[in-house]
């Protein structure tokens, strides 16, 4: 007799189309992997018009364009035009080096719900420090002003660390003041290059208690002005973040080549092999990859997650953490104090903090 | 002003960057928002569906205690509860 086959996975609800690996700044976070791709091997605007096409007939509702910088592609306006046309949702996520009011009009145009901004710090020695670039905090600026002129909502992102956390009240009246109605505050997240800068980036204790009352006090007294949106670290915390809101559960990624990717960190993940919408069809490769596979729903969870009762609200925290820090994708995630390496994971965290941060090692594209 | 701290003549829209339409995929009403994703249940939707910056939620309520055949006082409390919070996180603005 066969067997039945397996249910199909929920549908996806966010598609991360990671453009270019191209960009004007080398953050020393960035989320990018250590290894990245050259313009020469970029999909084609055709392939990414039938991934968009495809992922909204997956299900998928918001797709948010990215890179790398993906201004940097000129045929961004075509891929927003077209993902509206197909009923997704369209955010940009953009350090806004390059833009010019024509261009953000033309974005407007073409149908973009929404911009996301990055970042670096309000004190403009500190921006180009942590970008890895010159005149950062003016261009981003003008950048607000001119998304904002063109009629699009704004969201701006700062990724905070132990170099800028002490801005982080004047970064809130930078939102303010650049009209966005969004802020994510968002804490660096130790893979890829942020693990590399991790002794130049981790913040102590002190400094992340203080970030949360300020985002606290912020969220009430601006309530109905700004939405302040909190990611914390989570070497300090006790339980799991629910990394991408588990595997191949609601997200997916297709980075600059066409790899399908769980989250974008997963290229770190030396066991798993990709699949790239070059070959097969985006439903196919969500629904049958075994790289989703592997880490989808709960049964490959070890002990302690397997009989967690949490294990369906954190899904086992984040498989490249684990990894990275264990040497096992398959381990419980020790930012969980259930962990046996949770301890150890805290320790660092704290020695590294508490010791002169080390120069950082910038994002380039021959490496690190 | 009341409980929720919203005025009931005030005239609510969908917030910039917010958008409302029907998910083929799961057969349900969702409003899209940046990086969020709000489900609508069938109240939810006969509410936002009315937030066009035009009509105020006393009139929207009156509107809906005839669609539900319900007092409008019940309606109203619930409906400036929901627009209390939905302003709060970012979904509409008033």
């Amino acid at each position: 007799m066969s067997q039945p086959a397996p249910p199909l996975p929920a549908p996806p609800l966010a598609l991360l189309a990671e453009l270019t690996h191209r960009c004007p700044l080398a953050c020393p976070y960035c989320s990018n992997p250590l290894t990245l791709e050259r313009a020469a091997n970029e999909l084609t605007t055709d392939v990414w018009r039938r991934v968009l096409s495809e992922a909204a007939k997956l299900g998928v509702l918001q797709v948010h364009f990215s890179g790398g910088e993906p201004l940097i592609r000129k045929d961004l306006e075509a891929l927003i035009a077209h993902a509206a046309s197909c009923g997704l949702y369209t955010n940009l996520i953009t350090s806004g080096m390059a833009l010019s009011e024509a261009r953000a009009r033309a974005l407007a145009d073409a149908g973009l719900d929404h911009a996301q901004l990055s970042l670096q710090d309000t004190d403009a020695a500190g921006a180009d420090l942590f970008a890895g670039s010159k005149d950062t905090l003016a261009k981003k600026t003008a950048s607000a002003a001119m998304l904002r002129a063109a009629g699009l909502p704004l969201t701006l992102n700062a990724v905070m660390h132990r170099g800028n956390l002490h801005h982080l009240e004047a970064m809130i009246g930078m939102a303010l003041r650049l009209g966005a109605g969004r802020l994510e505050v968002a804490h660096a997240q130790y893979y890829g290059w942020a693990l590399r800068n991790r002794a130049a980036l981790m913040p102590s204790r002190a400094q992340i208690d203080r970030a949360s009352e300020i985002v606290a006090a912020a969220r009430a007294r601006l309530s109905g002005r700004l939405v302040i949106d909190y990611v914390p670290p989570d070497y300090y915390a006790a339980r799991p973040k629910a990394c991408m809101g588990g595997w191949g559960r609601r997200f997916l990624n297709v980075d600059p080549v066409g790899r399908v990717l769980p989250c974008h960190a997963a290229t770190t993940i030396a066991e798993l092999v990709f699949e790239n919408v070059t070959e097969k069809p985006l439903a196919e490769i969500w629904a049958n990859s075994a790289a989703f596979n592997r880490f989808r729903g709960a049964g490959w969870m070890p002990e302690p997650c397997r009989s967690c009762e949490r294990k369906e609200l954190d899904w086992g925290g984040c498989r490249c953490q684990a990894l990275a820090l264990t040497g096992d994708a398959a381990a419980t995630d020790p930012a969980c104090a259930l962990s046996p390496q949770h301890d150890e994971m805290f320790a660092a965290a704290q020695a590294e903090s508490a010791a002169p941060a080390p120069e950082f090692i910038y994002r380039r594209m021959d490496g690190a | 002003m009341n409980a929720a701290g919203i005025e009931a003549s005030g005239r609510p829209a969908l917030a910039r960057g917010v958008k409302m339409r029907f998910d083929e995929a799961r057969q349900q009403w969702i409003l899209n928002a940046p990086e969020r994703v709000l489900v609508l249940d069938e109240i939810a939707h006969a509410v936002l569906s009315r937030c066009n910056g035009e009509i105020s939620i006393n009139e929207l309520c009156r509107e809906l205690a005839l669609e539900f055949a319900a007092p409008q006082e019940i309606i109203q409390a619930d409906v400036l509860e929901m627009m209390s919070e939905m302003l709060h996180k970012g979904y509409i603005s008033l």
